[in-house]
């Protein structure tokens, strides 16, 4: 029977040296569902994302996908099962192009490698038109199509976001995971991201985890919310249960907020 | 093999380890404070000795002055190489500046072949120097005595430095975290300079030792010395000065030992270093006292 | 410009090159030859380290073990079994080393393929290291494999080396071989699994990200640039005739990687030009070593000037161009075109 969570953690903790960044972080992500980790600045919530990604190994606790235990498993392997993510300050591969970057996340589903191309070998040549056009589309999906051909570090800074998610679907993810996809965008921006994220949900089959810092988009497209303050979740549940959750206006806002409240 | 013979070894290994660590002393302070690898150190320590052999026979200096003399101008050049060819690049990627390193290794090996010939140099040993002691059953070079004295003495002289005056404490706060103490006011670029100039001395006055000790001068001096120096950096910990000595005179013990017990690998003497530094790199890649450096996701 | 068109002219391009060798066998002197014949080794040993530190970024400074390598191989491979009798004076080769013959396509492979070994036994420990430890780490492997060439007189007969080695490697087949490492490069970098290197150039972690298994494409680019390290090496021995372990150092390593840095890290075309001009230079270079003769008067030659002004060369590169002649950029067939309809445009009606 097929788990209703695609991804469960249990506690997870990580520590490094004396320093505890995340404590007893245990979640159950509603398979098909937009979900959210917010939390004042430091946290722990990348630290969450490189713990489940499997770039850090958890000092304590369990991550399972899809009732598999993936803790402590590599990258690449964690993208392989269906893991796809977006980082916090965009790390596109800046030399490469547009395009080039999108058919690079494809490159984990080819069947045929290196020495196929070297060989001219007609299956790799359908394949590689295979990636290039599917990573063309996917560049359609996020409007990016006209730039295509430009080198990926001179994009502006919204389009370089864009970019990161065309890559991270390529690699036909079934959970994917975006580090702060609103940031430094305007409310018009913000509006068309939220549609954007509830599209690609949909015609991509994806569930959605995001951390973020703009409450609009929090609040308005995740239907699950964790909190977490100084590595401890201190609240979970829908939107409106967190907005007037005192412990989350105190981690935000300070006691005074609560106190004027 | 008698025990006479193990002590003068011993003694050889004493010598030879303490010339390395007074080379693998540069490599690791310019290391910690630059996080490179200044491949142009060998040459400067060849060139502490060629600048001795320069004073007295194109200038007549006694050797004293020549010494003393070869000794500033070696730490001016390496304060030079660093201005020159590593300052412009502190903001490119590293690489950049291992490469220009290189450069300038190969562009110093070259100019002394130009200026001075390839050919090997006798160097002139005083006689005091030369004379073997003797110690009930075992015959020492007084230099191989002197050497590990005097080494021992900059090395102290360093220590001085390094934890006793300012400039010292902008030397390790540099290494710990170059952008705060940019913004601590610590004058970096000057104590950059600084590093080089110290680090350049010792390797001058190893160089000359060395030339005494091998009385022998040739441009390519420097490379496999330099190389094997800057393994022993690796080998005790790069970054830290007390590892770079602990590194350098095992080094130095270990290489003359092997070959003692086992003569048959003679040959293969450079290897060992270089198999111990590929070692060292998979193992425990901070050494004996280094440090890890983390990478942020 | 379709598929089509480009290997249309990338044919004819390389018919041309055999027209030119064929006139230049001819009507060239031997100096020039041997020039062109180096032109192809260079060539083809800036390829593969291009490939490894140009376009997957890895540092590596163990190319002339690599080198030497094949050059071993591929010459006790193609040295008759009676000269080879003649040539091990101090200790008798073994007997597998004496007998050991192939013909030279065969030989020229095999020391590729013995590199490409040794750069996958290296390169499984090593390649795990970061940056300047993997330049130190590999430096230190190719300076292990001199000292052991040194060391192992029945197999390589010392220090003194391997002298006469049949020149097989005439204008053909160091060509041949150049036209092939190109091949193979540019499919290989066209390929989505070209892009991957670049990808691990560019951000290690996020290639991770993507479901990149990095140390597995480090190794195989690693591999395939030894191999093809291993292939120059090996035509570089039958070009020269002799080898002994005192050609593979450090210095053969800095040669090539001048190449590459000053053609441009991560550009087969750069490769290619910086090959053909920097081999030039080298030669060119040399009548400031050698005393020049005026008559009877003697204008004596500086050694060691050659690589002062190389190596000063690689300084102001570094400092002033760092991204070499083309930077990352590539010839293509669009651009030529392109710029001789604007020049035809200009003079034309």
């Amino acid at each position: 029977m097929a788990s209703e969570a695609i991804l469960e953690t249990s506690g997870l903790t990580m520590r490094f040296g004396g320093l505890t960044a995340v404590k007893n972080f245990s979640a159950a992500v509603p398979r098909g569902g937009i979900v959210g980790l917010i939390g004042p600045n430091g946290a722990g919530k990348t630290t969450c994302f490189n713990m489940i990604t499997g770039f850090y190994k958890p000092s304590e606790g369990q991550v399972r996908f899809n009732g598999e235990d993936i803790t402590g498993t590599p990258p690449h392997r964690v993208c392989r099962s269906g893991i796809a993510r977006t980082f916090q300050n965009i790390r596109l591969f800046g030399n490469e192009t547009v395009l080039e970057n999108v058919m690079i996340g494809g490159y984990l589903r080819q069947k045929t490698g290196w020495w196929q191309a070297v060989l001219c070998l007609p299956a790799n040549r359908r394949e590689e038109r295979a990636v290039a056009e599917r990573a063309r589309e996917l560049l359609k999906v996020v409007g990016l199509e006209e730039l295509a051909g430009e080198k990926a570090s001179s994009l502006p800074y919204g389009a370089q976001r864009r970019l990161e998610i065309a890559r991270a679907l390529a690699t036909r993810p079934s959970f994917l995971l975006l580090d702060e996809p609103a940031a430094g965008m305007n409310p018009n921006e913000t509006v068309e991201l939220m549609g954007f994220i509830r599209d690609i949900r949909t015609s991509f089959d994806l569930t959605v985890l995001l951390i973020e810092h703009d409450m609009k988009v929090v609040m308005g497209i995740c239907e699950h919310i964790w909190v977490l303050d100084y590595g401890e979740t201190i609240a979970e549940g829908p939107p409106e249960a967190i907005k007037s959750d005192p412990k989350v206006i105190k981690a935000y806002l300070g006691e005074e907020a609560i106190a004027n409240a | 093999m008698t025990w006479a013979m193990f002590v003068q070894h011993a003694l050889n290994g004493l010598t030879l380890g303490s010339l390395y660590a007074l080379i693998a002393i540069g490599y690791t302070m310019v290391y910690g404070i630059l996080r490179l690898i200044n491949f142009a150190h060998s040459e400067i320590f060849m060139l502490g000795a060629y600048f001795v052999l320069w004073g007295i026979t194109l200038l007549y200096l006694p050797w004293f002055l020549a010494i003393a003399g070869a000794i500033v101008i070696t730490a001016s050049l390496g304060i030079l190489v660093d201005r020159v060819a590593y300052r412009p690049l502190r903001d490119a990627p590293r690489i950049s500046a291992l490469i220009s390193a290189i450069g300038v290794s190969f562009f110093l090996q070259n100019l002394t072949i130009v200026a001075f010939g390839a050919i090997p140099r006798a160097v002139y040993r005083p006689a005091w120097l030369e004379n073997p002691i003797l110690m009930g059953d075992v015959r020492v070079l007084p230099l191989t005595l002197f050497v590990p004295g005097l080494s021992c003495l900059l090395m102290l002289g360093l220590v001085w430095i390094v934890y006793k005056t300012k400039a010292g404490l902008g030397m390790r706060a540099i290494s710990k975290d170059i952008e705060t103490s940019y913004i601590m006011g610590v004058p970096v670029n000057r104590i950059i300079s600084l590093t080089f100039g110290i680090g350049s001395a010792l390797a001058a006055a190893s160089g000359i030792m060395w030339a005494l000790r091998y009385p022998q001068l040739q441009p390519v001096m420097g490379s496999i010395p330099g190389f094997k120096a800057f393994i022993a950096a690796v080998f005790g910990g790069i970054g830290s000065i007390p590892g770079a000595v602990v590194g350098g005179v095992m080094l130095g013990v270990i290489e003359i030992m092997a070959v003692a017990f086992f003569p048959d690998l003679a040959g293969y003497r450079d290897a060992f270093a270089f198999i111990l530094l590929i070692v060292i790199l998979l193992i425990k890649p901070t050494g004996l006292m280094g440090e890890r450096l983390e990478d942020k996701v | 410009m379709s598929a089509k068109t480009n290997a249309v002219l990338n044919l004819l391009a390389v018919v041309a090159l055999g027209i030119f060798l064929w006139w230049a066998e001819d009507n060239l002197d031997g100096y020039k030859i041997q020039i062109l014949n180096l032109i192809a080794v260079n060539i083809i040993l800036a390829l593969s380290l291009n490939l490894i530190y140009g376009f997957t970024g890895l540092f590596s400074l163990g190319h002339a073990g690599f080198m030497a390598i094949g050059a071993y191989v591929c010459s006790i491979l193609i040295l008759a079994p009676e000269q080879k009798e003649m040539l091990f004076i101090l200790e008798p080769a073994y007997n597998w080393v004496q007998s050991a013959q192939a013909p030279f396509f065969v030989a020229v492979v095999a020391g590729g393929l013995i590199a490409a070994l040794f750069g996958v036994l290296v390169g499984i420990p090593l390649l795990r290291l970061g940056d300047d430890y993997l330049g130190m780490a590999t430096l230190g492997f190719a300076e292990i494999v001199r000292v052991v060439a040194m060391n192992i007189p029945r197999v390589t007969n010392g220090a003194l080396g391997f002298k006469g080695i049949p020149s097989h490697a005439d204008l053909w087949w160091n060509f041949g071989w150049c036209v092939l490492t190109l091949f193979v490069l540019i499919r290989l970098v066209g390929s989505n699994s070209g892009n991957v290197f670049k990808a691990i150039r560019d951000d290690e972690n996020a290639a991770k990200a993507m479901g990149i298994d990095v140390f597995h494409q480090k190794l195989l680019s690693f591999t395939i640039g030894a191999f093809f390290a291993g292939v120059g090496g090996a035509l570089l021995g039958s070009l020269l005739a002799t080898i002994d372990p005192k050609m593979f150092t450090f210095v053969l390593t800095f040669n090539v990687l001048m190449i590459v840095v000053t053609g441009g890290l991560g550009s087969i075309t750069g490769s290619v030009l910086a090959g053909i001009v920097i081999t030039i230079l080298l030669e060119w270079l040399r009548f400031v070593e050698n005393p020049v003769y005026f008559g009877d008067w003697e204008l004596p030659g500086i050694p060691g000037m050659r690589m002062v002004v190389f190596s000063l060369a690689l300084i102001f590169i570094i400092l002033f161009r760092r991204e070499g002649f083309m930077g990352k950029r590539e010839f293509s067939w669009d651009w030529a075109v392109g710029r001789f309809f604007k020049k035809a445009g200009r003079h034309g009606v």
